[in-house]
């Protein structure tokens, strides 16, 4: 919702066609790469008419990017269409720097609190790291605090989480607290998996801390959304 | 040497040992202060020296390594004529039990009684100091790190740092109880206590054994990097040194030796060069004939070239595998090698991510069947990795294999045909999200343990909570109030 109010105010027509599931990810990471195809034909099938195809989630930004065309690549019918849907394909922070390139404070971005950006692990495969910083530094009157270990992994990875609990575990407890370390209003999670692990470990062990997206802060910043309430 | 640490009864499952090492809070803080502060000193390390170039630079390194891996063949055959020339005997290795033979052959003939042993994974691999123990030749590790983990009959847990489970307190035991030494935490006065005491081993050892960093094609080279010296010692003092090296770790020639010295003390320690590179090119010859350069050196220089399953390894998907340097990078940057407490969980000699990738392919996949499902394939590796191997797409290969194999558990291979099948249909999809969000904003991200194996979840945290807004319901709700006001409501946007 916040992506689509943000993407509006920027001034692009946003569709948001239905017809879409899942770009087939846990398939593709667990090894079953025939059902994974499958579903990643089948977003072909659904995004390729648009102009450009956004998503706010860094792991699937980094399927359909990186992952979808070279499990394609052999496929006479879809190895072309893949790469062409990939090039058009942005993370949501990554559109608004890079193609948008957006100037949150020349548009009266505003939001006074603190915050600390836990950017997912995929950015890095795309090579997206430092881009929300980049981004939020934009908007007055946040202070970001940085993350300690930013770059380490929450622990999620899908089946990972369940088939290593302990390990998984220990990852998101770090996790947990680096966070809480920088004593911060909001962190902000680059992927809605990353924020339900983090939010899910920080409720067990009653670290009270509010977990938002970029494009939800964007959206307060803006005034497109109410400042929800502190947890 | 504790052995069933890296060599358990098989299968061998990372979560028989994980558990226990995420809750030692100790083995937690050795391992995660050691591999932090290495991990940034790299970062820091490539930044400084190779700023925005460090990316080509690694994909550089990786195409000679690629390039050598390709024309193996070729380049072994010129390395053995190469150091035969130099006076060197170059013998073959088809698995561990023949390399073993080999060195323990060589130790009987010269009667050996007294051997100096450096650093070497390779000698790991094939348990070779067992074996020589037992043929009756004292071997002591001179590694500093490898020297306390043999003192402890433990394992070494890193490929760089062997000694990375440990800290000084336990370095202090071993040496009052060993050694007889005074007690000391100071770490230049346990470094003089090891150093006194190898000495005296070193003027005696009638063998010295290695391994070796990198070979070099053209002039028949063994290359071996430390910081303490104790390789140049182990092939100076000793009349006969035999090094065990692995048959990747070849390169062509002199001139590309620099980029992987530059790369490996970087990536492994944050040096810029390792404090001693110890190149050998046959063994010392009589003043008379070369150099007076090339007197130093052992009586003979035996160099053993390893393959131990690695020939395996370099068919086209898993060739890059054999690029590694053996850096130990990819080990400090992996969150679940920290996770897990270093190397020990893993039950291999080579353990983090490089370890999880090469492992099941050299001792079977269904010997180590959670390897490489151990990762959230969260990248750091790759990242780290200064011959640019694509540790995540290995992960995900064997995982593909498994599946293939039927070796992944059968509720996974059920939830994702499921999965797919649900995916498949929009209709479904609706049905599916819509009670999975019912049941989950009734439960309000509360604290139970929930049944099977979503009781791993729930383990560590609370169950998740759907977003406030149910999404797909704004988004109709907003069409159909712009289409009431007259705007298009189509959201086909397909030309």
């Amino acid at each position: 919702m916040a992506a689509t109010l943000v993407l509006e105010r920027l001034g692009c027509r946003v569709h948001f066609p239905t017809a879409q599931t899942c770009c087939g990810q846990p398939m593709f990471n667990t090894g079953h790469h025939a059902d994974a195809a499958v579903l990643a034909r089948r977003w072909i099938h659904v995004f390729e008419g648009f102009d450009a195809i956004i998503t706010p989630s860094g792991s699937c930004a980094a399927m359909m990017k990186v992952h979808a065309p070279e499990m394609l690549r052999d496929d006479p019918e879809y190895a072309t269409r893949a790469k062409v849907a990939a090039g058009k394909t942005y993370e949501f922070v990554e559109f608004l720097s890079r193609v948008l390139r957006v100037d949150l404070a020349g548009m009266g971005a505003r939001h006074d609190s603190s915050a600390t950006i836990h950017p997912a692990c995929h950015l890095r495969e795309l090579g997206l790291m430092d881009e929300p910083a980049g981004v939020l530094a934009q908007i007055k009157g946040l202070e970001l605090h940085p993350l300690p270990s930013r770059d380490e992994c929450c622990g999620f990875g899908g089946a990972f989480s369940v088939k290593h609990p302990a390990i998984s575990g220990k990852m998101v407890e770090n996790k947990v607290a680096s966070v809480a370390s920088t004593r911060s209003d909001a962190l902000v999670c680059s992927d809605a998996g990353c924020a339900m692990n983090i939010d899910g470990a920080c409720r067990k062990r009653g670290v009270r801390q509010r977990i938002i997206s970029a494009p939800e802060l964007i959206a307060e910043s803006l005034g497109l959304l109410e400042r929800e309430p502190l947890p | 040497m504790n052995e069933g640490l890296l060599f358990p009864p098989l299968p061998h499952r990372i979560e028989s040992r994980a558990p226990a090492a995420a809750r030692d809070i100790s083995l937690q803080q050795f391992v995660r202060h050691a591999t932090v502060t290495k991990d940034t000193g790299r970062v820091d390390a490539c930044r400084a020296a190779f700023g925005e170039r460090y990316d080509n630079l690694r994909r550089h390194a990786g195409a000679i390594k690629s390039h050598t891996l390709d024309h193996l063949d070729e380049y072994l055959e010129r390395f053995e004529a190469a150091a035969t020339r130099a006076g060197a005997t170059v013998h073959w290795a088809a698995d561990a039990a023949s390399a073993n033979r080999i060195c323990l052959d060589i130790a009987k003939r010269i009667n050996a009684k007294v051997c100096v042993k450096s650093k070497s994974m390779a000698t790991e691999e094939t348990r070779l100091l067992p074996e020589l123990e037992a043929a009756g030749v004292k071997t002591i590790e001179t590694d500093l790190g490898e020297f306390i983990v043999q003192l402890d009959g433990d394992a070494p847990s890193h490929i760089v740092t062997p000694m990375i489970h440990k800290n000084r307190a336990s370095v202090a035991r071993a040496f009052v109880r060993d050694l007889g030494a005074p007690y000391t935490e100071d770490p230049g006065e346990l470094t003089m206590i090891a150093r006194a005491h190898m000495r005296k081993l070193f003027e005696r050892a009638d063998l010295g054994i290695s391994g070796g960093n990198f070979l070099i094609a053209e002039t028949g080279s063994l290359v071996i990097c430390t910081n303490e010296g104790n390789a140049d010692l182990t092939v100076s003092l000793p009349p006969v040194h035999v090094a065990l090296v692995g048959i990747e770790k070849l390169i062509p020639a002199m001139e590309h030796l620099p980029i992987f010295l530059k790369l490996l003390a970087r990536s492994a320690t944050a040096q810029p060069l390792t404090i001693y590179t110890t190149c050998v090119t046959g063994p010392a010859r009589s003043a008379g004939q070369g150099s007076s350069a090339d007197v130093d050196g052992p009586r003979e220089l035996h160099i053993v070239l390893l393959d131990n399953g690695r020939s395996e390894l370099l068919r086209a998907p898993t060739r890059e595998l054999l690029r590694c340097i053996r850096c130990g990078a990819c080990l400090n940057a992996c969150p679940v090698y920290k996770a897990v407490g270093g190397g020990h969980a893993y039950g291999s000699v080579y353990s983090g991510p490089i370890g999880a990738t090469i492992t099941p392919h050299l001792k079977g996949l269904h010997n180590y069947p959670d390897l490489a499902t151990a990762s959230s394939l969260c990248g750091a590796c790759f990242h780290a990795c200064p011959v640019h191997i694509d540790l995540p797409a290995q992960l995900i290969a064997l995982r593909e294999e498994a599946a293939r194999r039927h070796l992944n558990p059968a509720p996974e291979r059920v939830t994702m045909k499921l999965w797919r099948w649900i995916m498949q249909s929009p209709a479904r999809y609706r049905i599916a999200s819509g009670l999975a969000r019912f049941v989950l904003s009734r439960l309000d991200g509360v604290d139970i343990p929930l049944p099977g194996p979503l009781g791993a979840w729930t383990s560590c945290r609370t169950t998740p909570r759907p977003g406030a807004i149910d999404f797909r319901a704004w988004w109709n709700e907003r069409q159909r109030t712009k289409a009431n006001c007259g705007r298009p409501a189509s959201d086909r946007g397909r030309a």
